[in-house]
């Protein structure tokens, strides 16, 4: 069992309430995975520039090792902005290779946790209270977002095995149920050339939808595609820079309920987590049908 | 009209104050004020008394029922009056998967769509959907009636034993075992008497029945390739 939230602004107004809205939605699904938690952020975009979001489990040590080498790049100097144990890094849209490199090469204990010009994620192992608390996601501004409570069947509780799982620019994919070829997938998807950094199903399907869209595909392709390919149980939500995208299973037996109305597109595992948005008791609520791909975008 | 707010006294104050009514009980009619998807509102009831809950409910709203009659204005998440045993559960809204799941008597009413499993295993309860169903629905039904106005979805009455199952729309495809029927006199006049029941206003000759062809009841030696 995991519980999942997701909050897709089509009404700009709300945009500095998203942070508020989602951790408040994220919350009410403690029960349903009270292990971690974890959210992506889709906003603050400058032009030219990129964000890289990094974790380290002693972020004392690494992040300021990390500042010191990202002074010493020519160009202008990345920013690094530090929450927890999580910190995003702010530059140039032509130095992320450069950077990405340099973390794999000097930094080995810092972990990438997504790239892109509007993508932050931040997960942790814990309460999703206290994971909220710790990374201030409440104060968080943007366009539209996705959570995750995780209560772990597949593989270990740690800060990578939790959701949400970037393996593209600006994309991410949280998941509730397991895939039972998660294997044979990853061993293609790794022959292909997309790597995994865990041994966790969920991420194999979050890269399986980055190799679609590499080859051409739109979310909406990728995941129709994916019915067919990703064999088990699955809801998933996925975002990319403007979207935000829905597919169940053709069992769908992990449930999903979804509101729309002018201000707002929203996705919760239950009831439950919608109930404190705005007007919801006049937006239109409805069950997703299995094995159908619902997709927004702006 | 007693009134009980969930959101200040909690959800087991409530299941315990409607459980604890008797038989004879004054108190006849009780509404349930912000239940905000809360799970497990008003189950186990055994008493004649009306209850109304005033919003959308999450899992398994008024399960295990005995003799009350429940309203819920708004929809219900998954398992809405599972295992009940009589009385009614109406759902002004949709339901979610498995409604009705294992009912041994008693009618749930769903006055929107129900989603996918509804009435599976259902032993003796009457169930009335106005929209449509989902898929595997009736999988294994024993006894009772499933009453359905709008469309079924894949595999309706897989595995079916005894259970009844009327369809006004379209049926995506009927599960192993499951064939249509003749609808003689007595069906139509069973079927009106549920929709009446139901406060559902259709024509039972516009329902096609469907049921067992009792073909799986017992080990066939020329199946035993598909075992």
């Amino acid at each position: 069992m995991c519980g999942i939230v997701g909050l897709f602004l089509k009404n700009e107004a709300l945009k500095p309430q998203l942070g508020e809205l989602l951790s408040a939605m994220l919350i009410t699904m403690t029960d349903r995975g009270p292990d971690s938690a974890g959210i992506a952020i889709y906003g603050d975009e400058v032009s030219d520039m990129i964000k890289l979001t990094v974790q380290s489990a002693s972020p004392d040590e690494d992040f300021p090792a990390l500042e010191q080498s990202l002074h010493s790049l020519k160009g202008d100097n990345p920013k690094l902005s530090i929450r927890d144990t999580h910190a995003v890094i702010h530059t140039n849209a032509n130095q992320g290779d450069t950077i990405r490199a340099m973390l794999m090469s000097s930094h080995p204990n810092i972990r990438l946790m997504s790239y892109g010009q509007s993508i932050e994620i931040y997960k942790e192992v814990g309460l999703p209270k206290k994971v909220v608390e710790r990374f201030n996601l409440t104060s968080a501004s943007g366009s539209h977002g996705i959570g995750h409570t995780r209560m772990a069947t597949e593989s270990a509780v740690t800060t990578l095995g939790a959701h949400p799982f970037s393996t593209g620019s600006d994309q991410c994919l949280v998941h509730n149920g397991s895939l039972s070829n998660h294997n044979t997938l990853r061993r293609q998807l790794n022959r292909e050339g997309i790597t995994t950094q865990t041994e966790n199903d969920s991420e194999v399907a979050a890269a399986y939808l980055t190799a679609r869209m590499n080859e051409g595909d739109s979310l909406g392709e990728a995941l129709t595609a994916g019915i067919a390919d990703l064999d088990g149980f699955f809801t998933f939500v996925v975002g990319t820079r403007d979207g935000f995208g829905v597919l169940r299973d053709p069992i769908a037996c992990k449930p999903a309920v979804m509101a729309e109305n002018e201000d707002y597109v929203a996705f919760g595992s239950e009831y439950r987590a919608l109930v404190g948005l705005p007007d919801i008791e006049q937006a239109r609520v409805w069950e997703p049908e299995p094995a159908q791909v619902y997709f927004w975008s702006h | 009209m007693s009134i009980i707010d969930l959101s200040e006294n909690g959800l087991r104050h409530l299941n315990e104050t409607l459980q604890s009514q008797a038989q004879g009980t004054n108190q006849q009619d009780w509404e349930i004020i912000n239940p905000r998807g809360s799970h497990a509102i008003a189950v186990g009831l055994d008493a004649p008394i009306n209850v109304t809950v005033s919003g959308s409910t999450g899992y398994y709203c008024g399960g295990m029922n005995k003799q009350a009659s429940i309203t819920v204005k708004g929809s219900v998440g998954p398992g809405v009056a599972e295992n009940m045993m009589s009385g009614i559960v109406v759902v002004e809204g949709d339901a979610s998967q498995y409604a009705g799941a294992t009912g041994r008597g008693g009618m749930l009413v769903v006055r929107g769509n129900a989603a996918s499993r509804c009435g599976i295993s259902m032993k003796g309860i009457d169930i009335v959907v106005e929209g449509n169903i989902g898929h595997m629905s009736a999988f294994m039904a024993q006894r009772g009636n499933l009453v359905v106005l709008g469309d079924a979805g894949e595999a309706l009455g897989d595995s079916l034993y005894e259970a009844r199952l009327y369809v006004r729309g379209s049926v995506k495809s009927l599960g192993a075992d499951c064939i249509e029927k003749e609808m003689r006199p007595e069906h139509l006049a069973q079927l009106a008497e549920l929709l009446e029941r139901a406060g559902t206003d259709a024509d039972p000759a516009s329902f096609r029945r469907y049921g067992s062809a009792r073909q799986l009841y017992h080990f066939n030696v020329d199946n035993a390739s598909a075992y």
